[in-house]
């Protein structure tokens, strides 16, 4: 693992340290200041340790929040850029640790998506049915009460005759009878239109 | 530029969370108030220990002094390791402080050891009995120490909590082995050594249990 070493300066060292020093009093713009400058830096030390560039941001934003939660134990009288070398990498090496275990664990075949087409419905068969029964809802609809009272109690809710009959105070026969007429003008209705 | 406005987000959540902290004491400070509280452990247990066997054992064999001295070393050192690497910047070179005292320690219980292994059976069960007291005493001694230590350790960023917890553990270990001198103060048989090391490893292990949460990094804390 290629150590990364602080590039620098002492005096933007010495900036940084007064700024989490501030940050540590309660500052709350010198903290902004400076978690905001050193992202550059985390970024690059991330980079070096062997992250991948798309993975890279998730990092930082690790790095960020544990600076957050570790800023008591920054001593100012040490340098900043050595503290904060320490968490990027280390994030960098969990982040690595954490995709190596990942992709050990999961197989992916990406051919898989080719030759095994999902059983379901294709896009375009989803949307005809879903055409359909909006057409079908129009017709029922469209009946008369008599006609879509039996369509909707025997076809739609599946009840037997002797339930639909007891629930309307109409007779079996009756309700069969505008059963079949219902289901002759909807046939007819899509006859026709097909 | 979505990824951009993200880390952003994360800026001004953290800076709009922000509350002032004490930054925290140094390694040395730490150390020096967890071997204060093994200190104030050995001076009550002193007040219930017969001192002058203790004085007279020690006297009369030099070895035992090393054993008791690498214990206590080891103890030291091995705290003040643990707290340094509990910190975001420090050397894993820490690791390595307590291992001349460890080293000491072993070699000056080896040579006690030596000396009672052609004891009459009388003895040897004596010493037996002895080898429960000493694994009770230690597993005993460890309980305290260890919730201390952990509070203690968690208040910092170990960023390295397996190696934390191993020197952490062995401090303890080390600490609890050394405080059962007071009302041990004899040479370890070869069974009573074994027990020694099986009680200090237990101690390191159950330590490295409790740091896998109570130590626990701070983004999965």
């Amino acid at each position: 693992m290629e150590r990364v070493s602080s590039t620098r300066s002492t005096t933007a060292d010495a900036a940084w340290s007064g700024l989490m020093a501030a940050a540590q009093g309660g500052d709350r713009v010198a903290y902004e200041r400076l978690l905001r400058d050193c992202i550059p830096h985390v970024k690059r030390v991330v980079r070096r340790t062997g992250v991948r560039p798309d993975a890279v941001d998730d990092v930082v934003q690790d790095v960020l929040i544990t600076i957050h939660r570790a800023r008591q134990t920054y001593d100012p009288s040490r340098s900043f850029t050595n503290w904060l070398s320490a968490i990027a990498q280390r994030r960098a090496i969990d982040h690595l640790r954490h995709r190596g275990r990942r992709d050990r664990r999961e197989v992916s075949d990406d051919l898989v998506y080719d030759n095994y087409p999902d059983a379901g419905d294709t896009p375009e068969a989803a949307l005809d049915g879903e055409h359909r029964s909006r057409d079908v809802q129009g017709a029922v609809a469209a009946l008369s009460p008599a006609l879509r009272e039996a369509v909707e109690l025997i076809a739609v809710k599946q009840r037997s005759l002797a339930e639909a009959a007891a629930e309307t105070g109409k007779t079996k026969v009756a309700l069969k009878v505008n059963l079949h007429r219902a289901l002759k003008t909807l046939r007819e209705r899509f006859d026709g239109g097909a | 530029m979505t990824t951009y406005t993200s880390l952003d987000a994360v800026v001004a959540n953290l800076t709009s969370d922000l509350t002032p902290v004490r930054p925290l004491f140094s390694p040395a400070q730490r150390a020096t108030a967890w071997v204060g509280l093994v200190a104030a452990m050995g001076i009550a247990l002193a007040s219930f220990c017969d001192l002058s066997d203790l004085f007279r054992r020690l006297a009369s064999t030099p070895d035992m002094w090393m054993s008791v001295a690498g214990s206590v070393a080891t103890a030291i050192l091995a705290a003040l390791a643990a707290f340094e690497l509990s910190v975001p910047g420090r050397s894993p070179r820490w690791a390595l402080l307590p291992l001349p005292p460890l080293t000491l320690w072993c070699w000056a219980s080896g040579l006690g050891c030596l000396r009672t292994w052609g004891l009459s059976a009388d003895t040897e069960t004596h010493v037996a009995a002895e080898a429960g007291h000493c694994f009770t005493h230690i597993l005993m001694m460890s309980v305290p120490l260890m919730a201390v230590m952990m509070v203690m350790v968690r208040r910092a960023c170990p960023l390295r909590p397996h190696l934390t917890a191993l020197v952490a553990g062995l401090a303890i270990a080390a600490a609890s082995a050394s405080l059962l001198n007071l009302d041990h103060p004899f040479d370890a048989s070869a069974s009573d050594l074994l027990v020694h090391l099986f009680a200090v490893a237990l101690v390191i292990a159950i330590n490295q249990l409790v740091a896998r949460r109570a130590v626990a990094d701070p983004m999965r804390a």
